[in-house]
């Protein structure tokens, strides 16, 4: 053994070479290794556009359906709630949609393409849980001001028809609207907006 | 050293006397790099395979990004009517029927081409010829008493065995047709090697990326392994 | 000076765990003999073999179904539509095979440079449990894709335990859990597969490891390098693993992993020995494939169960063919560890050893004949002579002059010039008429060729001597 001679610098450049290789290495494998637990085709398959007939609703019914196995609202609003949505904005905490998820279709001041035909994803934007429906004016639980909404059970959030939320409450943006079009009058495609593809 | 070339010797026996039997196979020419041959191959085998065998690892989906066509054209050209694009390519018959009809269920085929391997399944296609001996009415080289019947007899036409006796065993040497088909012999060759294509493609999708992929990972472990060998040669010179 | 905060939290970590102390003890002050050859890189592989497959195995039980009715498919859901699934799956068949191929070559290794004698027969004891452990975990991994050769292969290895006396039946009965192999018994051999063997390996790593640590490497030349050492204590022969080995070790990585990559991207199925045809077949209790055939790792074992004609008597056999391996160290007399110095009789007894061990793996996998059974036999009594006489034999055997220190001799570096010279040797350069022109072509040489023939064989004869 002897370290008389030694090109340190030498040494140092390929012990660098060697680790900035080797560590690009290690990325190359970990993205499948990683990737690997995104969702697969099937869970993309699960997720595939749903359609959705609504020849059948009432005006006030509420349909649900499961799109990538989230729920889905249909709700067919009456023209006075319609009436109320436009004229009760001041509680609201973002009542022009500006925070909020929603195709440009449907940035509006109903959030929907069409008036009376509301589409949600029904899940809370605080945590997750699915609120209820409660389309009822001024119940004893919730209140002399409630003039119809959704309710989350979980954490108190309460939003009005048109899925906006009220200030003072956990969640922070408005219900999502999911991408969806009108195949026809009465059929609705959730989760393909494009129409390129369907 | 004497016993021991004995040995060696004795060690190959086996391995003659197993290349001399079976049955001459063709050899299929595939390339699953040929999107319109694999195209072509689904295509064939939805309108004469998948009236009664499934390949239910396969998506209609999987067809458009693997050949690198749209949806759409998936849709309309190769899959049934009424197949969505997240479907898998299954049979509409159920198993029931078919056990009545062929006394036993026909096989999902989506693994086919791994375990029977692709020169066998161009052999078998092109294989049935004329036995009246059988319910079906024929029968097939490399596939003796088979329950299927010829699926592509109006393409191929109908088909007679050659039959000659060699040692007191009659021994088929040949196969000729006797009716001819819609398709000449070379088109029938090539639909039949577009469907085995499928078939090969089916068995592994990702095959074809991982061929192309192979080499960039071979050279990059290449160049590892070159500063690897220089650091080493490096440090080693403080030994000896 | 003031010192940072991470130097600060680093201080903190060391005061209270030895991680210096044990660096330096099994890394940068680990002294190996400076002599290790090509043989030597197959512990170190096995070691990143194993990792490959606890980490893609980790990754392969995400999506894996271990239910009867699901497993197949759930094999084939990850080899299609898991992203990357294939991957992984491939990195995980084609390292079952490379394991068992580079745990032979390490096991060689200390056949030839007397590795498992005195003082490191606990390390060959460890060494065997490793092996053992390993054939367990890759015989109960095999029947997880729930292919035909899963289910049959499982079923005829199960049926062996039914061939000991009076507890046979119930044996296997428990193993399997039910009356044929069934979604009981591959619930369970997930179960051994994916957790209870894995931490067995891991633990028997570790023994195998510090037992060696412990004793110190043992070399080509089979002397000990701890005998003579310098002023500071330190082996005159030995240097230390830190860095020499790591930077020697991953030049054999990297040609590991280039054959490695090769094979999983070019020929996963390795024409059917590394992912057998028939096991794309979902597995079916109702018709045996014609042909089964054990994957190549278990066929030596295999053949050597085929060859005797009773059926307790070839379990026995077989057993017996792993249970003489533990004995090695205490079977082998000699008072000489490498192969270098020792008699030619050892050496031909290895090298029939060899022939017979590949002779039973080829056999293993063909179907038995006849004559393959003779050849089956005559191989595994050369195989069990081996062992069985080598208490005899090597006692006979006239050892040459061991050297007190490390010799030195030609690395693979240094081979490479007189390979090429074999080569020019047996090619000639022959005019060839090429589009009405001469030019001059290399083409083989058949006088060269019988030359190198002739040397080679009489080098061979004189090694063996």
């Amino acid at each position: 053994m002897s370290n008389q001679g030694v090109d340190r610098s030498k040494r140092q450049f390929l012990t660098t070479a060697l680790t900035v290789v080797g560590a690009v290495g290690t990325g190359y494998i970990a993205v499948p290794f990683l990737s690997q637990m995104q969702p697969s085709t099937k869970a993309k398959a699960a997720g595939a556009p749903v359609e959705i007939d609504i020849s059948k609703m009432e005006t006030g019914q509420l349909i649900r359906a499961a799109w990538r196995g989230k729920p889905v609202w249909v709700l067919n609003r009456t023209p006075a709630v319609l009436e109320i949505l436009a004229k009760e904005t001041d509680k609201l905490a973002d009542p022009l949609s500006l925070e909020s998820n929603q195709p440009k279709s449907s940035n509006n001041e109903f959030r929907s393409i069409k008036p009376e035909i509301f589409v949600a994803v029904g899940l809370c934007t605080h945590l997750g849980c699915s609120p209820t429906f409660r389309p009822e004016i001024a119940p004893n639980d919730l209140g002399e001001d409630w003039k119809g909404g959704f309710f989350c059970p979980c954490h108190g959030s309460g939003f009005d028809l048109a899925g906006r939320v009220f200030r003072g409450v956990p969640a922070p943006t408005n219900l999502d609207v999911p991408p969806h079009r009108y195949l026809s009058e009465t059929r609705i495609i959730i989760g393909d907006e494009s129409g390129a593809d369907a | 050293m004497k016993k021991l070339l004995q040995i060696c010797l004795l060690l190959l026996v086996p391995l003659g006397a197993f290349a001399s039997a079976g049955i001459e196979l063709e050899d299929a020419d595939i390339d699953l790099t040929d999107r319109l041959s694999l195209e072509n191959g689904a295509h064939l085998y939805v309108q004469y395979c998948l009236g009664c065998h499934s390949t239910k690892y396969i998506r209609y989906l999987n067809l458009a990004d693997d050949f690198n066509v749209g949806q759409q054209e998936i849709l309309k050209k190769v899959a049934p009517k009424g197949a969505g694009i997240y479907d898998k390519m299954l049979t509409a018959m159920n198993g029931h029927d078919a056990k009545k009809w062929f006394g036993t269920q026909p096989p999902d085929l989506s693994l086919i081409a791994r375990s029977r391997g692709e020169d066998w399944l161009v052999s078998y296609l092109k294989g049935f010829y004329q036995d009246l001996s059988k319910k079906t009415g024929v029968n097939n080289t490399v596939f003796p008493d088979v329950a299927m019947p010829n699926p592509l007899w109006q393409l191929q036409g109908e088909q007679k065995a050659l039959i000659k006796t060699i040692d007191g065993r009659e021994v088929i040497t040949g196969l000729t047709i006797t009716e001819p088909g819609t398709m000449t012999a070379k088109q029938f060759d090539k639909a039949v090697n577009d469907i085995v294509a499928f078939l090969v493609y089916a068995g592994e999708p990702a095959q074809v990326q991982r061929r192309s992929m192979g080499k960039y990972v071979l050279l990059f472990i290449l160049m590892f392994g070159v500063i690897a060998y220089l650091l080493k040669k490096e440090y080693w010179k403080d030994v000896h | 000076m003031k010192k940072s905060h991470l130097e600060n939290c680093g201080n903190w970590f060391l005061d209270r765990f030895p991680l210096t102390k044990l660096w330096n003890d099994h890394m940068a002050q680990y002294y190996a003999p400076k002599n290790f050859n090509f043989w030597y890189f197959f512990g170190s592989l096995a070691l990143l073999v194993l990792v490959n497959q606890l980490v893609t195995g980790i990754l392969l039980t995400m999506n894996y179904k271990p239910d009867a009715g699901l497993a197949f498919d759930s094999v084939e859901y990850i080899m299609r539509e898991v992203p990357w699934g294939w991957l992984v799956r491939y990195m995980h068949s084609t390292g079952a095979s490379a394991f068992f191929l580079v745990v032979y070559l390490h096991m060689f290794r200390g056949l030839i440079y007397g590795s498992f004698k005195q003082p490191r027969e606990l390390i060959w004891i460890f060494g065997m449990l490793l092996f053992v452990a390993l054939m367990a975990e890759a015989f109960m991994g095999y029947l997880l894709p729930w292919g035909q050769m899963s289910y049959w292969g499982a079923q005829v290895i199960i049926s062996l335990f039914s061939a000991i006396p009076v507890i046979g039946d119930d044996l296997s009965l428990w193993v399997r859990g039910d009356y044929v192999i069934s979604d009981a018994t591959l619930n369970r051999f997930f179960a051994f597969h994916v957790i209870s063997i894995p931490l067995i390996l891991i633990m028997l790593v570790f023994l195998h490891i510090v037992a060696l640590h412990e004793v110190g490497s043992n070399n080509p030349d089979g002397i000990e390098i701890k005998a003579s050492k310098d002023p500071w204590g330190h082996p005159v022969d030995g240097i230390p693993f830190h860095p020499y080995y790591t930077v020697k070790d991953i030049v054999g990585v990297s040609i590991f992993i280039f054959f490695f990559a090769t094979v999983l991207f070019y020929m996963p199925e390795m024409g059917g020995y590394f992912l057998e045809h028939a096991n794309f077949i979902p597995a079916d209790p109702l018709a045996t494939p014609e042909h089964i055939a054990p994957v190549w790792y278990f066929t030596p074992f295999y053949a050597i169960l085929r060859a005797i004609p009773d059926k307790f008597a070839g379990v026995i056999a077989m057993g017996g063919a792993i249970v003489v391996l533990f004995l090695l160290p205490w079977l082998d007399r000699s008072p000489v560890k490498s192969i270098r110095y020792r008699g030619g009789i050892y050496k031909k007894a290895i090298l029939m050893f060899v022939i017979s061990f590949l002779g039973l793996g080829y056999l293993g996998m063909q179907a038995p004949t006849a004559g393959a059974t003779i050849m089956a036999r005559i191989f595994t009594a050369m195989y069990f002579g081996f062992f069985l006489l080598m208490p005899i034999y090597t006692r006979w055997e006239k050892t040459k002059p061991v050297p007190k220190q490390l010799t030195d001799q030609p690395t693979i570096e240094d081979r490479i010039p007189g390979w090429k010279a074999t080569f020019c040797e047996m090619i000639k350069e022959v005019p060839v008429q090429k589009d009405g022109e001469t030019v001059m072509r290399k083409r083989p040489d058949t006088s060269g060729i019988i030359n190198v023939l002739i040397r080679t064989a009489k080098n061979i004869k004189a090694s063996l001597d």
